[in-house]
């Protein structure tokens, strides 16, 4: 019975916020968002004091309970796991193993410390609610996209304006490459060994284990009914029970209540401490078992290959082809910028880096393809501000309703028209009125702002070619000049990022 | 169905049967018993067409019979359905064919191309369609297409003018036109036709006799127009095409102050006694896909007829009109036409009248006069003009450009008209990527200002965007 009642949560859970990745509309999140506001890590970055003290709180009445509902990345293993034990031969495949305390708190104080230093990329990498977000914003969410297209493919010609098209484009090598490694990886372990990764790598696992210990209810073993068959520990995806001592280690136990479906004897019952008929055993510090984890080198190997892979992320969508009566168009590069641009809302570089699990929603809310992965390594699957697919638009504040961490803060639509996040910078060599002749000032028609405005190159002569020139006060870096520009390759006017954004 | 010429294959049999088939599923399907066709009225939807009562004209100088309807071979279908001038696509010679074989069959007689149709490729598919018939059957139209500056000397204007002949498989062009006259002014006729001395070699042509008539089409600047027909006691012009419609009969102008109503353009010709051979009276489409409200305006008046006979029937109501040309891609619209014209039944002045308050109505409606001849392309900023223009015209048509945010279906509207957008326009081809360099405006037929146009539209596009309309 509570084990149903785990399982509908858990789905109803992973639904929500797998939805919340998908969906590029902008229609779930007023429904749904709280999904992603719960996940414990973002609520923490976000000090978000409510939804921490109420999970801590969760943890210390009923165990971990989050791991196995609200945690996404745990419920998708639990998923792999009932693969893994399909079939009579492969029910019972699970065996007790001592918990390996020492790489889990090393992990632990791993994470901390980058969490501390601010190294994003290696919390984002380490933070399950952003593991799942990747691997469903980077693998899930193009299938989601194409059956979407298929759809609107049929709604246009039935005359339809349910549904429209959408383009899938890659983001970041990089980050495609972290994402289908950790599907790899976790997918593997939870086959065979179920919740290996929660008891062992996962930060939020380990803190929250530490509460679970002396939670107030918990899984108990009645001595007198059980008989040592072991059952209970060969369906333990924790590999926590100890059948031979009759003890369960409460800070690795997710609260699945599959021992207690197991049980023959009834000898397994969820109550509270008082109730229990035999003292909680407390964490087993057993070191016998000393064979290195497959994840641990698995994760060494993700920083080594997504650092390699993260030169590939500039490679662009493939060219379309073009009809006879069309010029060609040629794709967009990204300018060299000093400084990155982050979307307003992220109130600067340092906020930005401190908060960001890299979970990737705003990356997939943004309807304007501005949004995508950084690829450095020390903020890499944090989002980054380019322009040659669309610009921040005026009437879009997406990114900063979605983000669950406080990474990037909400503004309004009308607070983002005087936010400063960048400036626009003119280079002349590219310029067309200059290069070709013509006249063009697209970049100042096109302002939201009104910072451009266009002059005589040579203030002596009336007919000279006009360019345009920059009020850096006005300009809010939102990027309409450079993507609209019609130099290309390289835009004749690009916006450089400014570390703290300033209200103008 | 009856046809002409006898050594048919069983394919072409087989594909004529199902289009016999077609127009008979369609009589049966919109057969209302309880209703007699109105008579003396243009055959309806509904009933078949003979074969042998297309209305002819006279050309005054040579007394040939030609078929009203005149076939215009600038839109040939291709393999995968569409129109060979949008697309890369290979034309549907088979579809062509069927086209060409029906056609004759109900006596349409003049056929009108040029070397640039079908991105260069109508000549060819033309003759090799007309090459099955007998010679006497038709009358080949084409003309000296020589816009680009780099074919504007007399060796490349003439290499030009000697591959029509190959490419139509004739020794005779019945019909040539010097092609579009008016666009770039006078100093693209000198380029073309007068300094290179093409118009005295094409006069030295038809004493000759390998061509039959001379004459040609005219868009854009009056000057050219006045200036060639003052010439007339030289040149003898045989024909001029012009571009004739109920709209542009008295509203061309005040569409666009560039360009001249056709009410001066046929008086002109009338007063000289040219015959008139008339070009877009459709609009390219234009008059065909028109407003809701014009639609059932038009049906209510004559529920069986379709919206487009209602402009040919005006292009013919003329007298000095010798033929009406339409561009036919699909059996359809042929079969429409050939509604229309077999036989004519002309306009009554009641009729007339109705059609000129319908353009009054028209003039209500600001869509863009674009006819989507595709002469602005290629943008070199990749800008897809006519699929701008053309997407906004559609909006307007079926309400789907509100004047602001408390219109009644704002909404759907809006959905309608930005979904739609992204779907006939890829983005990189919109109009907000146009800078303005106005390099398209001299290439324009209907001397539409693009760049104003575009920026307009896109101003509308981001007002409902923004949500600021």
């Amino acid at each position: 019975m509570l084990r149903k009642f785990r399982i509908t949560l858990a789905l109803l859970f992973l639904t929500g916020i797998t939805l919340l990745f998908l969906d590029f509309t902008g229609s779930v999140h007023g429904v749904l968002g709280w999904m992603a506001r719960v996940q414990f890590l973002p609520a923490l970055l976000a000090v978000n004091v409510a939804v921490v003290v109420s999970l801590v709180a969760l943890t210390l009445i009923f165990g971990r309970v989050y791991c196995s509902v609200i945690c996404p990345l745990g419920v998708m293993q639990d998923i792999f796991a009932r693969f893994g034990r399909m079939g009579k031969k492969r029910r019972y495949r699970y065996s007790y193993s001592p918990a390996l305390s020492w790489l889990r708190y090393g992990v632990g104080v791993l994470f901390v410390a980058a969490l501390v230093a601010g190294v994003g990329s290696a919390v984002a990498l380490l933070a399950p609610y952003s593991s799942y977000g990747r691997i469903v914003q980077t693998l899930l969410s193009p299938l989601y996209i194409w059956g979407n297209n298929v759809l609107a493919y049929f709604a246009e010609r039935a005359d339809s304006y349910a549904f429209y098209e959408k383009e899938v484009w890659l983001r970041s090598g990089g980050v495609l490459a972290v994402a289908s490694l950790t599907l790899i990886v976790l997918a593997v372990l939870a086959w065979r060994n179920g919740r290996t990764y929660c008891n062992t790598v996962c930060p939020v696992g380990t803190f929250l284990g530490l509460l679970s210990r002396v939670s107030v209810f918990r899984p108990v073993i009645d001595v007198t009914k059980c008989n040592s068959c072991g059952l209970c520990a060969r369906s333990c995806k924790g590999s926590c029970i100890d059948p031979k001592a009759h003890k369960i280690d409460y800070s690795r136990c997710v609260a699945c209540f599959d021992c207690i479906d197991t049980c023959r004897h009834g000898a397994i019952s969820y109550v509270p401490r008082k109730r229990a008929a035999t003292v909680p055993a407390t964490g087993s510090s057993d070191k016998n078992n000393m064979v290195e984890s497959p994840e641990s080198t698995g994760r060494r190997n993700f920083l080594v290959s997504a650092a390699a892979l993260a030169g590939a992320g500039a490679i662009s969508a493939a060219e379309k082809t073009v009809d006879g009566g069309l010029a060609v168009i040629l794709d967009k590069k990204i300018p060299a910028r000093k400084t990155p641009v982050v979307p307003p809302g992220a109130v600067g570089l340092r906020h930005l880096t401190r908060h960001c699990t890299g979970c990737q929603l705003c990356v997939a809310a943004c309807p304007n393809g501005v949004l995508r992965p950084s690829d450095d390594l020390e903020t890499m699957m944090q989002p980054r501000s380019s322009y040659e697919r669309g610009y921040c638009r005026p009437e879009c504040n997406r990114c900063s309703q979605v983000c669950p961490a406080g990474a990037i803060r909400p503004v309004s639509v009308a607070e983002k028209s005087s936010l400063q996040i960048g400036h626009a910078v003119w280079i002349a060599e590219n310029c067309l009125p200059l290069t070709e002749g013509v006249s063009c000032g697209n970049c100042a028609r096109h302002c939201p702002a009104g910072a451009i405005t266009m002059v005589n190159s040579d203030a002596s002569n009336p007919d000279s070619p006009k360019i345009p020139v920059v009020n850096d006060e006005r300009c809010i870096g939102c990027g309409a000049c450079e993507n609209l520009c019609p130099s290309r390759p390289f835009s004749a006017i690009y916006v450089e990022g400014h570390r703290v954004h300033r209200e103008i | 169905m009856k046809h002409n010429d006898t050594d048919l294959t069983r394919r072409d049999f087989l594909k004529r049967f199902g289009v016999g088939a077609a127009v008979a599923t369609a009589t049966l399907a919109g057969c209302r018993p309880d209703k007699n066709p109105a008579d003396g009225q243009a055959l309806a939807a509904t009933e078949d067409i003979p074969t042998d009562k297309m209305t002819c004209r006279v050309n005054p100088k040579t007394g040939e019979q030609v078929s009203i309807l005149g076939y215009g071979c600038m839109r040939w279908p291709t393999v995968s359905g569409g129109s060979a001038r949008d697309g890369e696509d290979e034309i549907d010679q088979d579809a062509v064919n069927e086209l060409v074989d029906t056609a004759i069959a109900h006596g349409v007689n003049y056929f009108d191309t040029s070397p640039a149709y079908c991105k260069g490729r109508s000549e060819r598919a033309t003759g090799i369609a007309l090459k099955r018939h007998p010679r006497n059957k038709f009358f080949i139209a084409t003309k000296l297409s020589n816009f680009a500056p780099e074919t504007w000397s007399r060796e490349e204007s003439m290499k030009m003018y000697r591959k029509s002949f190959s490419e139509l498989q004739v020794d005779k062009i019945d019909y040539m036109l010097l092609h579009g006259i008016g666009m770039g002014g006078m100093e693209a006729l000198r380029g073309r036709y007068l300094d290179n001395g093409m118009l005295d070699f094409l006069l030295k042509e038809r004493e000759a006799g390998r061509i039959g008539n001379l004459g040609f089409s005219y868009h854009g600047d009056i000057e050219v127009f006045d200036y060639l027909l003052s010439r007339h006691d030289e040149c003898k012009w045989d024909f001029v095409q012009i571009q004739l419609n109920y709209l542009d009969w008295k509203h061309a102008k005040e569409i666009n102050p560039r360009n001249t109503d056709a009410e001066y353009l046929y008086g002109e010709l009338e007063k000289r006694g040219i015959p008139a051979i008339i070009m877009e009276p459709l609009l390219g489409g234009r008059l065909s896909t028109v407003h809701d409200h014009i639609v059932a305006r038009l049906k209510q008046r004559e529920p069986s007829l379709s919206v487009a006979s209602w402009a040919f029937r005006f292009a013919a109501s003329k007298p000095g009109v010798l033929t009406v040309l339409s561009g036919m891609t699909y059996m359809e619209h042929l079969l429409d036409n050939l509604r229309s014209f077999c036989p004519y039944k002309p306009l009554t002045d009641d009729e007339t009248q109705f059609l000129y308050d319908t353009a009054d109505l028209m003039m209500h409606y600001p869509t863009v006069p674009c006819n989507d001849c595709k002469y602005c392309m290629p943008c070199p900023y990749g800008i897809d003009i006519p699929a701008v223009l053309t997407h906004y015209n559609k909006c307007v048509n079926q309400g789907n450009v509100p004047e602001s945010a408390q219109a009644e279906n704002y909404r759907e509207a809006r959905r309608a008209f930005l979904v739609g957008y992204d779907r006939s326009v890829p983005k990189l081809r919109q109009a907000d990527h146009c800078i303005g360099c106005s390099k398209c405006v001299a290439h324009c037929p209907q001397g539409i200002d693009i760049p104003a146009e575009l920026n307009r539209i896109n101003t509308f596009v981001e007002h409902l965007k923004q949500g600021t309309l």
